[in-house]
């Protein structure tokens, strides 16, 4: 099926040349630092983790929500999602890869990488992740790639898959919980020692990676002549509204242990990123608030989450929202106030911002390879195809009833 | 039946000789010859070091300890917050954030304190290094392999006493090349290192570097010995260890 990747638009082979670019580029920054070592980011003593680590963190969320795709789907065979779910995989398959990238990307000695298989340690929550990580991997790339075959030959799904696909569903969520137990056992950083980190990483997850998947479904009809069923796009929708009210709600949870109790060491993080941190980081923080708010009020009244020119923009600052929190405020937050209530600024450099540029840029690239497959597939097959009334092929409608008969027929 | 049983004593007879044999023909089988340890070197079950801050706990004087530390073991010198460092000084506040209170004793107040690993008991940086690079050994010291280490800095994060450093850059453009320690090793770039309790100089019967330079502001020795010169001044004087909470068993303590 890869030979689908290969036939594509000039702009399609525009898009690929400019990414490859951005590729180029970052890896010019990535040759640098691997010269010279970690020394060309801004990260230190105190702030040994930084931006890296953060959108490691953040992918993780998105590799795992396609899962809010899938387990409709196969657990509540609620069908209206199936043809969606691929996209969800192929999603999933890149942000294994992105986060492998920034993992890799982000250790001193990565000729040493493989330390962490030659010599297994499973006291480590590191192994652990580098586990699960390669695991949700390879079943997203058994399943996606096996489902989309069978549909090209017109077949169903096979029995033996179906495991598989169950253990990829309960694997989902235990990529998020490993990554958070990456944080929350560590003594003495208080912003990530606390028990509901998991349940706020699955939260976030759960809002955020729909609603980038929507974003680039959205990219996706303008390019392709894929309609994502209206169904399927409200249902998600409402996922998302739901898992960012969770989200926000364990945030407060947070803010109330730390301040009613008093304790220093968990207001000083807070009070940091909210308040003494430097003026461009504090703003940062507040527009998460500003942001999660007014995504919240937006996807909660009805009016506004079915209009569907508003959407793309709620889904834009949603994605802002949760980014600034998890992406950036998570990971500095944790390492400032440092053990001793000492403060030491971190901010990323330019280079860092590179290499970062270049894992989005092969990220990017994988999406769009695999998301050309998936839709050339469906378009042979005349899977949720777009109708001139704007309607998919899989919508109930009732401005196209020919349409939705004739279709199978053509293929 | 009866025959069964009669083979299975028989074997289970032949496997007991081998079992007995074994470790000696191994061991003269030459594939690893037996290490002996020097009998000049100093033994414990769990070394801790105990620092009396009523006679240490000048900037300079900890300086000079440092010093004599970073020489022998060739620790780059390097300003800012890149920087290296095994042993350096703080203040109350910053050694012991939890046990600060606003009337503390003007004297103390004004002090530095040392700072270094704790070589912990039950150390968070062992337990979430992925590769066992960072490894606990039988005498309790919390030791580095930096040949192993891949530099995620994971132990960097676990330790809630910021005792460790990363090599960010080359670390031997911040050493004078003439005056390095032939007999410890340089570090390359991208791994972690710390504090190793003088390992190198117990092992040849020597006290640690700074405690030899403290003249006596600091006793080295086994905690679980009742009868060692540290559970002696443990004994006798009230001390301090930092942030207990964390339960990492810190065995730094500190005379106040």
């Amino acid at each position: 099926m890869l030979e689908l990747a290969l036939k594509g638009s000039k702009r399609y082979y525009g898009w690929i040349a400019f990414l490859l670019v951005l590729i180029g580029i970052g890896s010019l920054a990535y040759v640098n630092q691997l010269m010279v070592g970690l020394e060309t980011t801004g990260m230190n003593r105190d702030v040994s983790w930084g931006f890296y680590i953060s959108q490691f963190t953040y992918l993780v969320g998105l590799a795992a929500s396609g899962v809010m795709i899938v387990l409709p789907n196969y657990f509540h065979s609620y069908k209206t999602n199936k043809h969606m779910v691929i996209f969800g995989e192929f999603m999933a398959i890149a942000a294994c890869i992105m986060c492998m990238l920034f993992i890799a990307v982000d250790v001193g000695q990565p000729t040493r990488m493989l330390n962490v298989m030659l010599h297994p340690t499973p006291n480590s929550i590191l192994f652990w992740d580098m586990t699960v990580l390669v695991g949700y991997l390879s079943l997203n790339l058994l399943v996606g790639w096996t489902c989309l075959q069978a549909d090209r030959a017109n077949l169903p799904h096979p029995k033996w898959l179906k495991p598989f696909i169950y253990v990829s569903i309960i694997w989902a969520f235990s990529i998020h919980t490993v990554t958070a137990f990456l944080y929350q056992g560590l003594p003495g950083r208080h912003y990530w020692l606390t028990a509901i980190l998991a349940a706020r990483f699955l939260a976030s997850a759960f809002c955020s990676g729909p609603a980038i998947l929507l974003l680039v479904m959205m990219v996706t009809e303008k390019f392709t002549t894929f309609k994502m069923a209206k169904n399927a796009l409200s249902t998600l929708v409402k996922i998302i509204a739901y898992a960012m009210c969770i989200n926000m709600f364990f945030f407060a949870l947070e803010i109330f242990t730390a301040f009613y109790s008093n304790m220093p060491g968990h207001m000083h993080p807070i009070t940091f990123l909210f308040a003494h941190a430097d003026p461009t980081l504090v703003t940062l923080m507040w527009t998460f608030l500003a942001c999660a708010a007014i995504s919240i009020i937006l996807l909660v009244t009805p009016k506004f989450r079915n209009n569907l020119k508003l959407l793309p923009y709620t889904l834009i600052i949603l994605v802002v929202a949760t980014w600034l929190d998890k992406g950036l405020g998570l990971v500095i937050g944790g390492f400032t106030p440092n053990p001793f209530h000492a403060i030491t600024p971190y901010w990323p450099t330019g280079k860092e911002l590179l290499v970062s540029m270049m894992v989005y840029a092969i990220g990017a690239l994988i999406v769009t390879v695999l998301f050309k497959i998936a839709t050339s597939v469906k378009e042979e097959m005349g899977h949720s195809q777009g109708l001139p009334c704007g309607c998919s092929t899989e919508d109930t409608c009732e401005c196209a009833p020919e349409e939705v008969e004739e279709a199978p027929a053509e293929a | 039946m009866k025959n069964n049983r009669r083979t299975f004593i028989k074997l289970a007879g032949i496997a007991a000789a081998g079992l007995a044999v074994a470790p000696k023909a191994l061991a003269s089988s030459g594939g690893h010859s037996p290490v002996k340890a020097n009998p000049k070197g100093l033994h414990a079950t769990q070394w801790a070091m105990v620092i009396d801050t009523t006679k240490l706990h000048t900037e300079e004087e900890i300086a000079k300890l440092a010093e004599a530390c970073h020489a022998i073991h060739n620790v780059p010198k390097i300003e800012g917050h890149k920087e290296v460092k095994w042993l350096w000084s703080d203040t109350y506040a910053h050694t012991f954030p939890e046990q600060e209170n606003p009337h503390l004793a003007e004297e103390v107040h004004h002090r530095d304190f040392p700072l270094l690993c704790n070589h912990c008991e039950n150390p968070p940086c062992v337990r979430v290094c992925p590769t066992k690079a960072t490894y606990k050994r039988p005498d309790g010291i919390v030791a580095m392999d930096y040949h192993r280490c891949i530099g995620c800095r994971y132990c960097m994060a676990g330790c809630p006493y910021g005792s460790r450093s990363f090599n960010w850059g080359e670390p031997r453009k911040n050493l004078d090349l003439s005056k390095l320690n032939p007999e410890f090793p340089t570090r390359m770039r991208g791994v972690v290192e710390k504090c190793n309790f003088c390992v190198e100089r117990l092992a040849v019967g020597k006290m640690p570097a700074c405690v030899e330079a403290s003249e006596g502001a600091m006793v080295f020795g086994d905690l679980n010995d009742p009868d060692s010169e540290v559970r002696q001044v443990l004994r006798e004087k009230f001390t301090i260890r930092r942030k207990p909470t964390a339960g990492t068993e810190p065995c730094v303590y500190y005379v106040i």
